[in-house]
Order: structure tokens, then C-alpha cells, then sequence
């Protein structure tokens, strides 16, 4: 009887109320309050090299970080938004900014007129279904179905449409942009429905952080190591990994970058449900695949002449160049959370 | 509570329509809008532009400014947009004057009707190629721009290059696929004195190729 009772609360046990895990909780608060400061002080910083006209500070370099600095607006705003409107209202945000980096994505890359229908089902079937099961929490089904379903769906149906011209390169051009884009970039709001707690003596105690706080934590993450990297680079920057994929990423820049992601993300283990070296081992991985992100998309860049997605088409932020690190480490980042800390 | 009389009730209905047509069309298209040593301005004027899609006429009149868009007119082919109450009703919204490409009569030429319609207010969007590349790239124009400008000397004749258009909606495709697309609008020209039609037609067709490139 006791064990029949034990075995039905228990679920409920485990299962959270919304509200909790998207709570602003003490430390999360103080994340926001650190990042609300950082932020200003960009802006400030940017505004006092715009107003700059001596040509003391190189243009591009200002307008990219002008550029960066306006999109860390934007993904501060999306937080703050996914603790208003709850985990619902994460997903479909994040959907969005999946949706328009897939549309640079393919607007970048040349396709076909045979592709048009399949293009169709990649914009309107499975990058919304993805945040469907990723709102319903169906990691069963979303950590599959864009890998292998519409991996095997896209060749098909261009196939069927029966232009046989570079066939393998445009079914490859449109399964990469849909991986990248929307599969990989929906692991980041995934990351509000992990269940994240630890077993003592055969119970499980849930963690009773926020679990928007480990968004931010993540996010930050990304966009400091992105900063960290390009500075430690323009420091100590002289091995070139690969010139002709990115003029500027050294290995001093990687490495110096990685160890000191490591050292800020240790120190806001307070944050995470991770100790302290657990955290900066995180970070350290989270740096990485950032990096790689940024390698990946340059290559894909370089190879079709543009430089940036922004200038692709006159006239469009491009919000690719902003998600690339995001969208490689939060795949990385969910599942080893959920492998060491449930 | 003000009383609406039923024909102000149809307008009211006819602008709220409009409205979410052209918000539509500007979100579907993703269409951003370059003005090349050109204004927005309210002069009369002939927008003449390349053409892939269908979506063309749709989505350049959408992005031209709202007090711009009350005084410029689509030219569209009747065969099209004439065949079904949607297509009528569509039609009706961008305020398009219908031509009839099949059926040309003598007395009354598309180029008087284009100039007719639009008295000494409106402007116009034409596609001189006649018809929908199939390609993609920019065919060989048909003569009525030249007449229009020799019947109107005082058009404003402004140049527009629509990009990707033919990507979001390709021929012989219903459904559009949202990518971004890209319309430059570039400075007028006008007829020269003594310039043929072959000349005059090469040339309007070079300053689109122009704005291609920039």
C-alpha cells in the first residue's frame, strides 16, 4: 500500500510547477542585475566609439560590436520575455528566430526550382512540428525527427521533383540549414523542460534553481566566449588556424579564450545546478563548440563570397552571424546536462 | 456613435483588407526597399521593373510608402488576374488596371488605357517584358514604355530591380516559400529628343541591369 501511494505521488513529486522552474529567483536575479550593467556599459562603450570620428578605432570592428551589442539587446529581451510568458512563450520566440535564420540561410545558398516544394515542407512542416515537440517536451521525438525523418524526406521529395542537377549537394545545402538553424537551435529552449536534480539514497531531489537562470547562464556563456576569443586573438593572435575560412582565429585566440570562458563560467556556478568545476568544464565545452559554430558558418560563408549574412540581401540584420556559436553548443550543452545531472 | 453610410462601411472594409494584404506580402516577401538617387515622391511616375513572379506587382506596390501606394496603380494581365472572384478581389485591393494582353484592339491600345487611367495624378507599375521571365534573367522589352513615353513626355520613368522575387514564388507555383528578396528603386529617365525605340528600350533596359549590380 505505502509503496503503491510512494509510486503514484512520486511523479508528481518530480514534476515541478511551471512557475517554480521559470521563477526569477534570488541568484538568478543577481545574473540579471550583472548582465543589465554589462549591457549599459557596452552601450555606453558604443556610443562613445561611434561618436569617435578620428579614425582611431577601426569602422568595422565598431559596427560589428555596434551590431553584437544590439543583438545581446535583443536575446536579453527574449530571456526576460521567457519569464514573463513562461516556457510556451520561450519556444515560440525561439521559433522565430529559427524561422528567419533559416530563411537567410536559404535565401544564402542557391537552390533549385525543383527544390521549391521541398523547401515548402522544410519551412512549414518541420521547423514548426520541432518547436511543437519541444513545447510538448517530446524529447523522444524531437531529438530524431529532423536527423533522421527529414533527413531521408528531403532527398526523397527532391528526387521526386525530378531534377537530377547537383542533386547531393542541394539536398545536402538544405538538410545542413535545417539541422543548423532549427533542430540545433531548439535545444536551447529545450533546456527550460530538463528535469535536473540528483539521487541520494534512491530518492530523487529535484534542483530548485531556476531554470531560466541556466538559460541565461548558457546564452552568456556563448556571447562571452565569442568576446573573450576575438579579444585574447587581437592580444596575442598570431597562428592563424585557417586563413582562407577566417582571417582572424588563432589558436592563442582559442585557447585563451576557452580557459578564461572557463574562469567566468566557474564563477557563476551559483547559477547552475553544477559545482564550481563542474561549471567551468561546461564553459569550456560551450567555448569550444562556439567556436566551431563560427568556424562552420565561415566556411559556408566563404564559400558562397559573402561575408556577412547581414549583407547578403541589402538591407537585413543578419542574425545568423549572431546565433552561429549558440546554435552548435546548446545540442552539446542539453545533453550533458541531462546525462550528468539528472 | 457615429453612423456609417454603407458605401463608407465598403471603403473602411476595402482599407483594413488592404492593409493586411500588403503587411502579408511585405512579411511573406521579406522584401527590403533601397531608394537609389531616387525619393518617395508623390510626382507621376512609371515604375518599371523586371518580372519573375507573380507576387511582383503585389509586393513592390506593397512596399512603396502608403501615400505613394494611393496613387500608383499595378498594370496586370486581365488572363490572370481576371480568372477567379480571389484573384478579381486581389486585384481590386492594389487598386490594378487590367490589360488585356490577348485581345488588342486599335482604338483602344493598352498604352491609351495606361494613359487614360491615369489622368494627372496617378503613376504607374508596368513590366515591360510582357510576361514572367522563365529564367530569371531580364528578357527583351515590349514597346509600350516607348509609347508611353512619347504620348507623356513629363513621366518620371523610374527603374526597379526586384531580387529573389522568382525564388519565393517561381513559375507555376502556388505556394510561396518565405525567403528574403530585395528591391532597389533607381534614378528616372526620360525619352531624348531624337532617341529611336530600339535605342530608348535598350536603355531602360540597361538602367535595370544597373541596379542590378549595385
Amino acid at each position: 500500500m505505502n509503496d503503491l501511494l510512494q509510486s503514484l505521488t512520486a511523479p508528481a513529486l518530480l514534476l515541478q510547477a511551471d512557475s517554480q522552474r521559470m521563477q526569477l529567483d534570488e541568484p538568478t536575479r543577481w545574473l540579471v542585475i550583472a548582465v543589465l550593467l554589462g549591457l549599459f556599459l557596452s552601450t555606453l562603450v558604443v556610443r562613445l566609439i561611434r561618436g569617435q570620428a578620428d579614425g582611431t578605432v577601426n569602422v568595422a570592428v565598431a559596427r560589428t560590436f555596434h551590431h553584437r551589442v544590439r543583438a545581446w539587446w535583443m536575446m536579453f529581451a527574449i530571456l526576460i520575455a521567457s519569464i514573463i510568458v513562461g516556457r510556451y512563450g520561450a519556444v515560440v520566440l525561439f521559433f522565430m528566430v529559427s524561422f528567419w535564420a533559416l530563411r537567410e540561410f536559404i535565401t544564402m545558398t542557391p537552390t533549385r526550382r525543383g527544390d521549391h516544394r521541398t523547401l515548402f515542407w522544410v519551412f512549414f512542416v518541420f521547423t514548426p512540428a520541432q518547436y511543437v515537440l519541444v513545447a510538448m517536451n517530446e524529447y523522444q521525438l524531437y531529438s530524431i525527427m529532423i536527423p533522421v525523418y527529414a533527413s531521408l524526406f528531403i532527398p526523397a521529395r527532391i528526387a521526386m521533383s525530378g531534377d537530377e542537377k547537383r542533386f547531393l549537394e542541394r539536398s545536402a545545402k538544405i538538410q545542413v540549414g535545417l539541422l543548423i538553424c532549427v533542430y540545433a537551435l531548439s535545444y536551447t529552449p529545450a533546456i527550460l523542460s530538463l528535469q535536473l536534480g540528483d539521487w541520494q539514497e534512491d530518492t530523487f531531489v529535484p534542483w530548485d534553481g531556476s531554470y531560466v537562470g541556466l538559460l541565461a547562464f548558457f546564452v552568456l556563456i556563448t556571447q562571452a566566449s565569442e568576446v573573450l576569443q576575438f579579444g585574447w586573438g587581437k592580444l596575442v593572435g598570431r597562428r592563424i588556424i585557417a586563413p582562407k575560412i577566417h582571417a582572424n582565429r588563432s589558436w592563442e585566440g582559442l585557447i585563451g579564450g576557452v580557459c578564461s570562458t572557463a574562469v567566468l563560467g566557474g564563477s557563476l556556478w551559483w547559477v547552475t545546478p553544477f559545482q564550481y568545476w563542474e561549471a567551468a568544464l561546461m564553459s569550456m565545452v560551450v567555448a569550444i563548440m562556439g567556436f566551431a559554430g563560427a568556424m562552420t558558418m565561415s566556411a559556408i560563408k566563404r564559400d558562397r563570397g559573402v561575408k556577412d549574412y547581414g549583407t547578403l540581401v541589402v538591407g537585413h540584420a543578419g542574425v545568423l552571424d549572431r546565433i552561429d556559436s549558440i546554435c552548435f553548443a546548446a545540442p552539446v550543452f542539453y545533453h550533458l546536462t541531462r546525462l550528468l545531472f539528472t | 456613435m457615429p453612423a456609417f453610410f454603407p458605401l463608407e462601411l465598403w471603403l473602411v472594409r476595402m482599407n483594413v483588407a488592404s492593409h493586411v494584404l500588403t503587411g502579408a506580402a511585405r512579411l511573406v516577401s521579406g522584401a527590403r526597399v533601397r531608394w537609389l538617387d531616387c525619393e518617395p515622391e508623390a510626382c507621376q511616375r512609371i515604375y518599371f521593373a523586371n518580372h519573375t513572379s507573380h507576387l511582383d506587382a503585389l509586393v513592390l506596390w506593397s512596399s512603396l510608402p502608403r501615400h505613394i501606394r494611393a496613387l500608383t496603380r499595378p498594370v496586370a494581365a486581365r488572363d490572370y488576374w481576371d480568372k477567379s472572384r480571389v484573384r478579381r478581389y486581389v486585384a481590386s485591393l492594389v487598386n490594378a488596371l487590367l490589360i488585356d494582353r490577348k485581345d488588342i484592339k486599335v482604338h483602344r491600345s493598352p498604352v491609351e488605357l495606361m494613359i487614360n487611367s491615369i489622368g494627372d495624378t496617378h503613376s504607374l507599375i508596368v513590366f515591360p517584358e510582357g510576361g514572367r521571365s522563365t529564367n530569371g534573367e531580364l528578357g527583351s522589352f515590349k514597346s509600350g514604355l516607348y509609347y508611353l513615353a512619347k504620348k507623356r513626355p513629363d513621366l518620371e520613368l523610374v527603374p526597379v530591380y526586384m531580387e529573389n522575387l522568382n525564388r519565393v514564388l517561381p513559375r507555376g507555383e502556388y505556394l510561396p516559400v518565405p525567403l528574403l528578396s530585395s528591391i532597389t528603386i533607381g534614378p528616372p529617365i526620360w525619352l531624348e529628343n531624337d532617341e529611336n525605340k530600339f535605342a530608348f528600350l535598350e536603355r531602360a533596359r540597361e538602367a535595370i541591369l544597373r541596379l542590378k549590380e549595385s
